[in-house]
């Protein structure tokens, strides 16, 4: 086992856990985004309510998304524990001039604890108030046959709020500044970077930082304007 | 034409350092290092302490020159050490911030002198094939694929100047590093230590304090060798190789 502990704590092994993790958190988001596109669809919120039961309820996926927790923990306390550590191997700064470099590239550490934040935020007052607290209505599902949690509700009345829908906003601009130096940065640390698939990767990567933030943006906007489909 | 420079002065490793400001006169045909001479002369005639900086083949071969100009690693020119650098870049009446390599792997020695010892422990730790001695074999009789000789070569052209730590906002030594694993790595004869050698580079790198690469692509930017950054990619794919098949 001395090999996977000197693998996993060396410099290259710890942007392993990065790109893994990171890359893992990437697939989430496009699932993630998928269910989520059901609120736009103007039925009162039955489909979103039916696959949120869906989601918390069926057994490969809540085991899926214990993966999923543990993810955005690795990848946060191994970044922030980069972040700090580089800036001290790196010491004092230049006077002269800044780096070169992207900007999303140098703040990596930054954008991802703001992600941090925003997923705390997030999460308090969906997933915890949904999994852990009665606040929520029931409301009888006709595909299910019994009653759900009534999540589109509390959804709604969030987002009726501006504050939270210009949270999301900014929320959703750090993700995708993140998402643009992070999507293609995961598989340069995996060693696929060369001439053939280089630029396809980068491609892809610039296209995800774009789409899948807009995605998730328009959803609150949409429902602040009261427009659904 | 005249120049204001501001200079970081630093007695040693310990010392604090700060930026002193000069003016010097200058050609534009001059290097920039025949720039800090002339200004050193004239520190000299008037009993004042000249500039400590390092310096060596002066035709961008050896890697010893080693000036963070206006906060880029051998200044603003693409592919140029600061001694092939010349004063033509630059107008006159300019103010131009020089300051040393900056990196907690790099101690500054004095002024604009760092240590770079660390990279030599590198090399010592695996940047080498080991030979038979005996008769020399006839170098023709090893055949090699004209592209990988080719990217073997461009790998092997980097002079281990330390401009890609002094780059990285991480102060990582990874462009190096891979670039002097690879070049090796490439040909037949590196290919028997492959695997040691990758696995003890890195050790040794991370040993000597440099800090996580994170992909800013700074270095390959400021490197005046050009070295790619598919070279880290190749040095990680190896080393995963190697710690994965390791006994
Ligand atoms: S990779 Fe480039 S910048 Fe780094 S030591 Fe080699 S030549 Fe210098
Ligand atoms: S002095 Fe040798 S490369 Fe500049």
């Amino acid at each position: 086992m001395k090999w996977l502990t000197s693998l996993l704590t060396s410099s290259i092994g710890r942007k392993l856990i990065m790109a893994l993790t990171g890359l893992f958190l990437c697939s989430f988001l496009v699932i993630h985004l998928i269910g989520n596109l059901q609120l736009l669809v103007d039925d009162g919120g039955v489909a979103f309510n039916d696959y949120a039961y869906f989601m918390t309820h069926f057994l490969p996926i809540k085991i899926v998304s214990y993966g999923l927790y543990a993810g955005i923990i690795l990848h946060s306390i191994m970044g922030i524990a980069l972040w700090l550590q580089n800036r001290k191997k790196k010491g004092v700064g230049y006077k002269g001039g800044k780096a070169q470099g992207s900007w999303a590239s140098k703040n990596m550490g930054l954008l991802g604890t703001l992600i941090l934040a925003f997923i705390f935020i997030h999460m308090g007052d969906f997933w915890f108030k949904m999994k852990f607290t009665d606040t929520l209505k029931m409301v009888s599902s006709e595909a299910l046959g019994h009653d759900v949690k009534d999540l589109y509700k509390r959804v709604s009345i969030a987002f009726e709020n501006p504050l939270i829908v210009i949270a999301y906003v900014i929320g959703q601009l750090v993700l995708a500044f993140h998402l643009w130096h992070g999507f293609a940065s995961g598989f340069v640390t995996l060693g696929i970077n060369n001439k053939k698939y280089t630029p396809i990767i980068e491609t892809i990567g610039r296209v995800f930082a774009i789409v899948v933030p807009v995605g998730f943006v328009i959803i609150p906007i949409l429902h602040y304007l009261g427009i659904s489909f | 034409m005249k120049l204001k420079l501001k200079i970081w002065k630093q007695k040693n490793q310990t010392a604090e350092g700060k930026f002193h400001d000069y003016n010097v006169e200058a050609d534009e045909h001059m290097s920039f290092l025949e720039m800090l001479d002339v200004l050193n002369e004239g520190l000299l005639e008037n009993q004042q302490e000249p500039v400590a900086f390092d310096h060596d083949c002066r035709e961008g071969i050896c890697g010893t020159c080693s000036l963070v100009i206006n906060g880029r690693p051998h200044g603003p020119m693409q592919g140029t050490t600061a001694c092939q650098l010349h004063m033509r870049h630059f107008k006159d009446g300019d103010t131009i911030t020089i300051e040393p390599w900056r990196a907690n792997a790099f101690p500054i020695v004095k002024d604009l002198v760092t240590d770079r010892s660390a990279f030599d422990r590198i090399i010592q730790s695996g940047g080498f094939v080991s030979v038979n001695t005996g008769q020399a074999m006839d170098g023709n009789a090893i055949p090699i694929e004209k592209d990988v000789a080719g990217e073997a070569f461009e790998a092997a052209t980097c002079i281990g100047c330390g401009a890609c730590v002094a780059a990285c906002p991480n102060g990582s030594a990874m462009l190096f590093t891979s670039a002097k694993i690879n070049h090796l790595d490439l040909l037949p004869q590196g290919k028997v230590e492959s695997s040691k050698r990758v696995v003890k580079m890195v050790e040794k790198m991370d040993e000597e304090g440099f800090g996580n690469c994170s992909n800013v692509g700074a270095c390959h930017v400021e490197c005046p060798k050009e070295i790619k950054l598919e070279n880290i990619a190749r040095m990680n794919r190896k080393y995963f190789a190697a710690k994965l098949s390791a006994k």
